[in-house]
């Protein structure tokens, strides 16, 4: 007897969204970046290394290797670590080429089982913030942890970072306990730690030995600036932590159907990551053998190109700024509404998500009676607010909070 | 080197750069075995012999010894690389909804009595091997929760040397070899002998289907015992891969079918399978799996592609005939029928294990630990040399 398995609630909402006649309904729950004409959007450079691709006759057919392309591997380290990180320069950084970032978390989960704080230790405890992405729980127990906990993060009273409950947590946690870090733009609050604040939480998880592993889903979508969005990964490698990196280029390339990730691992020493990497080569073996080459490829020429790489770095900004401006113009239209309350928040946070603060009941409102989608959470998509939609976006919101309690 | 922020009486953070404020993690990490293959490519790299044959490729091989693109999915690739309308969205977990049709298609027949009363599920993933794996993890959820069944699974003998792995990878600790005859397919009635006693004694087949249309040029006749099952009204797992008929090794196209035998089970094993890809991978990568629904899709593309596929096995056979011939006229003794009686990619050539290295080792041709080949990997210019070398491993005194 198969028992059936807990509907998505994002995906759910997706169905509704489709199923829905309303001509001015928004989605603003869908995970993906959009133009302001509401379309996904090539990225123009990605557009132009496809074509080359396609046109390489020299382009080699086979299969890939198990840890993935070369090539792409150290350059989407690069990325992430900086050119001149020295923990590179010490020959003591690694990757895995993965599917997408589920992938690389799913790798690094699985090597943390079989071989961190003894042997098959399933009872360590992983912290996930409260809330994350939904599927950091799933990824973590499936691959046999046993105590996926979460670790406080975001104040609802505040509408903002509950520093002193995750240092809090970090200091009462069980020793070499793992704890699954945002690199930027958290999703799905849009609530990233300063810098300062990075540092104190930095310095507590070295002093109680406690695994950092971050991941990076959104480097330079952020803020549009790839140095700025890596700065916490960058400062803990700095610190001396040896760490896992999952690093995702879904949203950064719109490579979302291609499934490009990359697990960076930054090891004690040379001979250390070698004997990672062969373990985790063992675990990708028997999960997906050899990764697929199309999205790695365009990375690659795309990283390892200085045109190309400067191109992509303006796409990103366009991406980039059209959320900042999205996110000024809702907080000054709700602002010039008078709608109660403060909504500083929706431009200090950061990223595509925005956790607007909206009660369950406000939420069911606006789905309901505005055909405005969002989770249950509060969650609100960026990408899914147009010059086009906003003011009816804005109006709804002052409606369901100056009606409903 | 700049640490933002660390000074030299700052807590678990030393000065000269050493990371010594925690414990090394991973020093009780050991080197992982090299498994048999990596080993073998490993020393064939390695080797700078200019004679070095390498017979134990995974890739279809063309005449000039390189893994090729079909003429069509190269074209289509173009096409496609200028089609509008694709749009970079994150596909569904499950896959391209067009392609999983296609491929339970060409597995099961179109007509397939399955497919119209609605008891199959197909699940895109990114490869054969990710196929398997899902496969492995369904098992285990498909039978009775409460009894915890984790094996025994049967996997024949010689097979892929992470099969193994794989379904323990997914929680099944029994997995005992079978018996099977070395390198050759089954026939029709030997199919219906098995799928009789599998069907008295209650076991569950999981077919593997990693290299149809290349045994005998026909995706159908290919996926003759995955339809018998079916037909039969038995319930089964069918891993599939696109790698080897379209030359599209890099890309990751797999396929698991389900067959079910009540359509009411359909959707918690759908909502199982969603469960797992989303833990695995989340989603399959597209853009093979568009190449091949392209092809599949259209009467004209079909036959161009089995037209591709026809050399690519008649070249097979060829091969297999001629060094049957070869082995013939030197006198090498046993018998060679089984090169022409199997089909495919691979050969099983029965060479034990002394006559195995004896290749590597003294002739510098690399077959795979089981005694097996890449039969494309034989061309004009070595073809002499392999047959020779085979006479050799088996008439000198080892």
């Amino acid at each position: 007897m198969v028992p059936q398995a807990a509907p998505v609630a994002v995906f759910k909402l997706t169905q509704d969204f489709n199923n829905d006649q309303f001509p001015n309904k928004v989605n603003l729950g869908v995970g993906a970046y959009r133009t302001d004409e509401g379309q996904p959007w090539v990225l123009p450079v990605v557009k132009k290394v496809e074509k080359i691709i396609v046109h390489d006759d020299r382009l080699n057919h086979e299969y890939l290797p198990i840890l993935g392309l070369p090539e792409f591997r150290s350059s989407a380290s690069k990325i992430v670590l900086g050119d001149n990180s020295p923990a590179i320069q010490e020959n003591r950084v690694g990757a895995v080429q993965c599917l997408g970032g589920t992938g690389a978390l799913k790798i690094g989960a699985e090597f943390l089982r079989r071989f961190y704080n003894g042997s098959n230790n399933t009872k360590t405890p992983i912290y996930v913030s409260a809330p994350t992405w939904e599927n950091h729980n799933a990824v973590f127990s499936s691959a046999g942890f046993e105590d996926v906990r979460p670790y406080r993060y975001w104040d609802a009273e505040k509408r903002g970072l509950d520093l002193a409950g995750f240092l809090g947590d970090l200091e009462s946690c069980p020793e070499h306990s793992v704890f699954v870090l945002h690199a930027c733009a958290h999703n799905p609050t849009g609530t990233d730690p300063t810098q300062e604040q990075w540092k104190q939480i930095a310095e507590v998880m070295m002093r109680r030995k406690l695994f950092a592993f971050f991941d990076s889903a959104y480097q330079g979508f952020a803020s549009g600036s790839l140095e700025k969005d890596a700065w916490a990964v960058r400062y803990f490698v700095s610190s001396g932590f040896e760490m896992f990196c999952a690093q995702s280029f879904s949203k950064n390339f719109g490579l979302y159907n291609e499934r490009v990730g990359n697990l960076t691992v930054v090891a004690r020493d040379a001979d250390n990551l070698k004997r990672v990497l062969s373990q985790m080569e063992k675990i990708v073996r028997i999960t997906w053998s050899n990764p697929p080459s199309q999205g790695a490829r365009i990375v690659t020429i795309t990283l390892t190109s200085p045109e190309l790489f400067s191109e992509w770095q303006e796409n990103v900004k366009t991406m980039a700024n059209r959320v900042l401006l999205m996110r000024s113009q809702l907080k000054a239209k709700l602002q010039a509404l008078g709608t109660p309350g403060t909504w500083d928040h929706i431009t200090n946070q950061i990223g595509m998500f925005s956790f607007t603060g909206l009660n369950p009941k406000q939420v069911e409102y606006l789905v309901k009676e505005k055909h405005i989608y969002l989770m249950a959470s509060s969650r609100i998509n960026m990408c899914g607010l147009t010059t086009k939609n906003i003011d009816y976006v804005a109006e709804s919101i002052h409606e369901a909070v100056t009606k409903v309690q | 080197m700049s640490r933002p922020g660390s000074s030299p009486d700052e807590k678990g953070v030393s000065q000269n750069g050493d990371p010594g404020g925690q414990c090394p993690l991973f020093t009780n990490t050991l080197n992982a075995p090299v498994s048999p293959e990596t080993r073998l490519l490993s020393a064939f790299a390695r080797d700078t012999q200019a004679r070095k044959v390498d017979l134990a490729g995974r890739e279809y091989y063309s005449e000039e010894g390189k893994p090729f693109e079909l003429r069509l999915v190269g074209k289509i690739k173009q096409q496609l690389s200028t089609d509008p309308t694709l749009h970079p969205e994150y596909p569904s977990s499950l896959g391209l909804r067009e392609f999983t049709r296609k491929a339970t298609e060409v597995a099961l027949g179109k007509h397939s009595r399955a497919i119209v009363e609605n008891q199959v599920l197909g699940v895109q993933t990114p490869g054969f091997t990710a196929a398997v794996r899902l496969g492995a993890e369904l098992l285990r959820c498909w039978y009775d929760l409460s009894a915890d069944w984790c094996g025994p699974v049967y996997l024949s003998s010689p097979c892929d040397d992470s099969l193994a792995g794989i379904f323990q990878a997914a929680g099944i600790q029994e997995i005992p070899s079978a018996h099977y005859p070395t390198g050759a397919d089954l026939s029709q009635s030997q199919w219906a002998v098995i799928t009789r006693l599998i069907t008295s004694r209650r076991l569950f087949p999981f077919l593997l289907l990693p290299t149809q249309a290349l045994c005998c040029g026909d995706m159908e006749r290919d996926a003759w015992p995955v339809q018998h099952c079916a037909s039969l009204g038995m319930e089964l797992l069918c891993a599939q891969s696109f790698s080897h008929c379209f030359g599209l090794y890099g890309e990751a196209v797999g396929h698991l079918l389900c067959v079910l035998k009540q359509n009411s089970v359909l959707l918690p094993v759908q909502s199982q399978a969603d469960k797992i890809v989303r833990s695995l991978w989340a989603r399959p990568s597209v853009g093979g799996a568009h190449v091949v629904t392209t092809v599949l899709s259209n009467s004209a593309h079909l036959v161009e592609w089995q037209g591709e596929v026809k050399h690519i096995v008649e070249r097979c056979m060829l091969i297999r005939a001629i060094l049957r011939e070869k082995l013939r006229l030197l006198g090498t003794p046993g018998r060679w029928d089984h090169l022409t009686q199997q089909g495919g990619l691979f050969c099983c050539t029965g060479l034990n294990g002394e006559q195995v290295e004896f290749l590597s080792n003294r002739r510098r041709v690399y077959l795979l630990p089981g005694g097996c080949l890449n039969v494309s990997a034989i061309n004009c210019r070595n073809l002499d040399y392999i047959a020779e070398s085979i006479h050799l491993a088996l008439t000198s005194s080892l």
